[in-house]
């Protein structure tokens, strides 16, 4: 069954793709990295409260771009960001903007779920704790309460709060780290392949998850599963050798793709 | 055309032996290095043991009260005291030389024993009381049995001691004594085969001149005028030096006759030779030292009184053989003797050598603590944990997390990893020049030691920290900084504290080096003969490793006992150390 037929039955199809605000709006987006050019001319707006996948063979870029987002290519020594990449209209690359308070407002979910070595409560109060989001105990422990329930972590923890973090499953394990992300009231969640250390029990946890979260969040999930993007995002857009071949809603780009390369990307022909 | 690998048995075979080759020859490596290590531990203990005891002996010492100023109690002879305590134990021993032999006993030390005991307790001034004080040194070593083996035998036949002061003769009632004067007459042959080798050599070198003389006077005879008369006269000397030398052949052969006749002829009473084990019979009380054997009885001089000269049954008498000659050996027989008295007293115990760990050095070995050394190291140690810690981690944390990667940072990558290579006597040198010669610090002072050691313990920690911090996976990293930490907020909450065993253990190791580090320490002067136990960090003071490079240069043969102690001692810290690293490493080790 190829992923175009298998659209119709997936949950994101149904919904069908409204003109939400653009909460973030990138142009012209280019990444180096010393004297290689990773992404070229990058423009993509990330829409409110919904779900935006990128796609694309690995190498393409679609990484590189989510860590633009964020700012996490700050890290890297050699990584030169040219482009705008605004925030509500701020541009977060601005050298007044503050990068502590862009990764408070855009979290980051990772590949590997990456739990602090510390007790589950303390891995969701990480983060409040920094920004000071709670000025009382009670008020962390509501945090941490709410932010596990929002995560459908909530009962499977309840009791066992103070226990390390990383003795948790690894589907558990990456709940949590969305549940950190959840702690410090992101806008923006950009979540970086989640499932792709997961089995497929606990990546349909997840992926249930981001979809009743969408509500109150903008999340861009970077998947190498087409039908994970077909299920979860309501946008795709896929990238080739560090350029955005194409965009649009997650149905038009399974059902009717514009470009070849995505219509060869998506049946398989080659990635 | 076909090509298949060959797998001919001669090939298979072949490889099978390379195989077996390898792991025999790590075995023998690893087989070497154990056996090395087991021998040099086991020589360490087996010299160093007897050290951690010592011997010391109870006198009954009397306090007289016009002698100790109860006002200025350290101002009082002590050492009188004790040597005053031993004289009332030997009361025939009474002649100045002999008195002097006596407090050889005693160790230098013996009046800060006795000091400390009256300031313990005045009360004590004007009594008597028993008091526990070391024995020197040598004689601490002859009653481990290191000096002499000690051989004790009681003959089945009755003694009758002739008197029981000055010389005397014992004589038995059977020839108990034939195996001593069997062993004096076969010294007796050796001597004499001595003394014939010595006139073989004489006859030889007689005949070498008597050669010479013919050449000469056929010399002479063809030579006229002066030449002749100088001939004639160097004629005349040869031949005077050669009558001369006849003599004294003849001369070695009588005595070698007689020597033989003596060691050939039954019986006799014969002299016992310095080169024969000393003889001593103790009888009635009393300890005789043999001077002459017989078959049946012995001739000598008395060191202990005999308490009569009735005969002494079967079995109640001693017959006592130190294997070593007496000329060998630093404790004479008469002192031995003495020694023995006390042991039969019960006055001399083997404690446990507290000296060791109270003491600081000194010259006399019964007496050299290590404790000086221990407080010294503990330190110098602190002074190096203090500045090099900091430093180090500070230095590692911001090369590794903050610096940009460029020449500069290169180079001082390059250069920290080079300094760890550094021989360790540069850098003291290097505190000689600055720490002492520039900033004018004290010499042999922990301070500028700990700061020495400090220099040469950074790399180590730098390289420690640095490796600890690459080994904090990237993943923590991003995910604190994911949730909008900053870059300082992810070292010190996340980063740090997963690297912080890494840190300890590299610390730990290099302080471990610090500890057994000698040579930057010996240019800043802590090699200084120290008495004192350092109460400061810039007191004078040494360190463990410098203190057994001290003793082991030391000539006191008990220093030699002493230096594998300390070496014990200096090991227990360092496997103190490197376990607590491993338990570190082990206790907080994570894995992702």
């Amino acid at each position: 069954m190829s992923v175009a037929e298998n659209i119709a039955e997936t949950p994101a199809s149904k919904s069908t793709v409204t003109d939400m605000p653009v909460k973030m709006e990138t142009r012209d987006v280019n990444v180096f990295y010393g004297d290689k050019q990773a992404l070229f001319d990058v423009s993509l707006d990330i829409r409110q409260n919904q779900v935006t996948s990128l796609i694309g063979p690995s190498g393409c870029g679609k990484s590189t771009y989510l860590r633009c987002l964020n700012r996490m290519n700050d890290v890297v020594d050699i990584a030169r960001v040219t482009g705008s990449i605004k925030l509500d209209e701020e541009d977060i690359y601005d050298p007044k903007v503050d990068v502590v308070e862009i990764r408070a407002r855009i979290g980051m979910v990772f590949q590997k779920p990456n739990p602090f070595p510390k007790s589950i409560y303390d891995n969701i109060a990480y983060g409040p704790k920094i920004h000071g989001i709670a000025a009382t105990k009670n008020e962390m422990d509501e945090i941490v309460e709410v932010s596990l329930k929002r995560a459908g972590l909530w009962e499977e923890v309840k009791d066992r709060l103070s226990e390390p973090g990383t003795g948790l499953s690894g589907g558990q394990q990456q709940r949590l780290c969305i549940a950190r992300a959840i702690a410090v009231s992101p806008e923006v969640i950009l979540m970086d392949e989640p499932c792709s250390a997961l089995d497929p029990i606990a990546t349909a946890r997840i992926e249930e998850l981001i979809d009743e979260i969408k509500d109150k969040y903008s999340i861009v999930i970077v998947t190498h599963s087409m039908q994970q993007a077909a299920r979860v995002s309501q946008r795709t857009a896929f990238f080739h050798l560090g350029i955005l071949v194409e965009e649009g809603d997650t149905e038009q780009i399974f059902t009717n793709p514009r470009d070849e390369r995505t219509q060869d990307y998506i049946t398989g022909r080659f990635g | 055309m076909d090509r298949k690998p060959d797998l001919s048995a001669k090939r298979v075979g072949r490889r099978y032996a390379a195989e077996a080759r390898f792991q025999a020859y790590g075995l023998s490596a690893i087989f070497i290095a154990v056996a090395v290590l087991v021998w040099l531990l086991g020589t360490i203990v087996f010299q160093g043991l007897p050290a951690f005891n010592q011997y010391k002996v109870t006198l009954d010492v009397t306090f007289n009260a016009d002698e100790v100023d109860a006002d200025n109690l350290g101002a009082a002879n002590y050492q009188a005291f004790a040597r005053r305590a031993l004289y009332d134990r030997f009361p025939n021993v009474t002649a100045r030389q002999d008195r002097r032999e006596l407090s050889s006993v005693l160790s230098g030390g013996a009046d800060v024993t006795l000091k400390q005991f009256v300031e313990a307790d005045p009360s004590v001034i004007g009594t008597t009381q028993k008091v526990q004080m070391s024995v020197s040194d040598s004689m601490d070593t002859f009653l481990k049995g290191q000096m002499t083996d000690i051989e004790e035998t009681q003959p089945d036949t009755e003694l009758v001691p002739s008197a029981t002061e000055g010389e005397v003769s014992l004589l038995a009632s059977g020839n108990v004594f034939s195996d001593i004067l069997a062993d004096v007459k076969v010294e007796l042959e050796a001597e004499a085969e001595n003394i014939l080798s010595s006139a073989r050599r004489e006859r030889r070198g007689i005949g070498i001149l008597e050669n010479d003389l013919d050449a000469l006077k056929a010399r002479a005879e063809q030579a006229v005028g002066e030449e002749r008369e100088g001939l004639l006269a160097r004629v005349a000397d040869l031949e005077a030096d050669i009558n001369g030398r006849i003599r004294k052949l003849a001369g070695l052969d009588a005595q070698a006759a007689i020597l033989y006749d003596t060691a050939r002829s039954s019986g006799g009473t014969l002299d016992l030779t310095a080169a024969m084990p000393s003889i001593l019979i103790e009888v009635n009380g009393g300890v005789v030292k043999a001077k002459k054997v017989a078959n049946d009885q012995v001739q000598g001089t008395v060191f202990i009184p005999l308490a009569s000269s009735a005969p002494a049954a079967a079995g109640e008498w001693t017959v006592v053989t130190y294997v070593t000659p007496e000329r060998g050996r630093l404790v004479k027989d008469r002192t031995a003797t003495w020694l023995r008295e006390l042991q039969k007293d019960g006055a001399i115990e083997s404690t446990f050598a507290d000296v060791l760990f109270t003491k600081g050095d000194s010259r006399a070995p019964e007496q050299a603590g290590l404790w000086g050394a221990v407080v010294g190291s503990f330190l110098t140690l602190i002074i190096t944990l203090m500045l090099s810690f900091p430093i180090g981690v500070l230095a590692a944390i911001y090369l590794e997390e903050f610096a940009p990667q460029n020449r500069i940072t290169d180079l001082i990558e390059v250069n920290i990893n080079n300094l760890a290579a550094v021989p360790s006597i540069v850098f003291g040198l290097l505190g000689l020049a600055m720490f002492l010669n520039f900033f004018g610090l004290p010499r042999s002072a922990p301070l500028v030691g700990g700061m020495v050691l400090a220099l040469m313990t950074l790399p180590t920690i730098i390289i420690a920290t640095r490796a600890a911090l690459k080994a904090v996976p990237p993943s923590i990293r991003e995910a604190a900084l994911g949730v909008g930490a900053s870059k300082v907020q992810v070292i010190t909450h996340h980063v740090l504290p997963l690297a912080m065993p890494g840190i300890l253990t590299g610390t730990i190791i290099g302080m471990a080096q610090a500890l057994g580090e000698t040579a930057p320490l010996l240019m800043i002067g802590m090699v200084a003969f120290i008495v004192d136990v350092p109460t400061g960090f810039t007191d004078p003071a040494t360190v463990l490793p410098v203190q057994i490079y001290i003793w082991a240069d030391s000539p006191e043969r008990a220093f030699v006992a002493k230096t594998s102690a300390a070496i014990m001692v200096l090991l227990t810290f360092l496997i103190m150390m490197n376990a607590l690293a491993v338990l570190l490493r082990r206790r907080f080790e994570r894995r992702w």
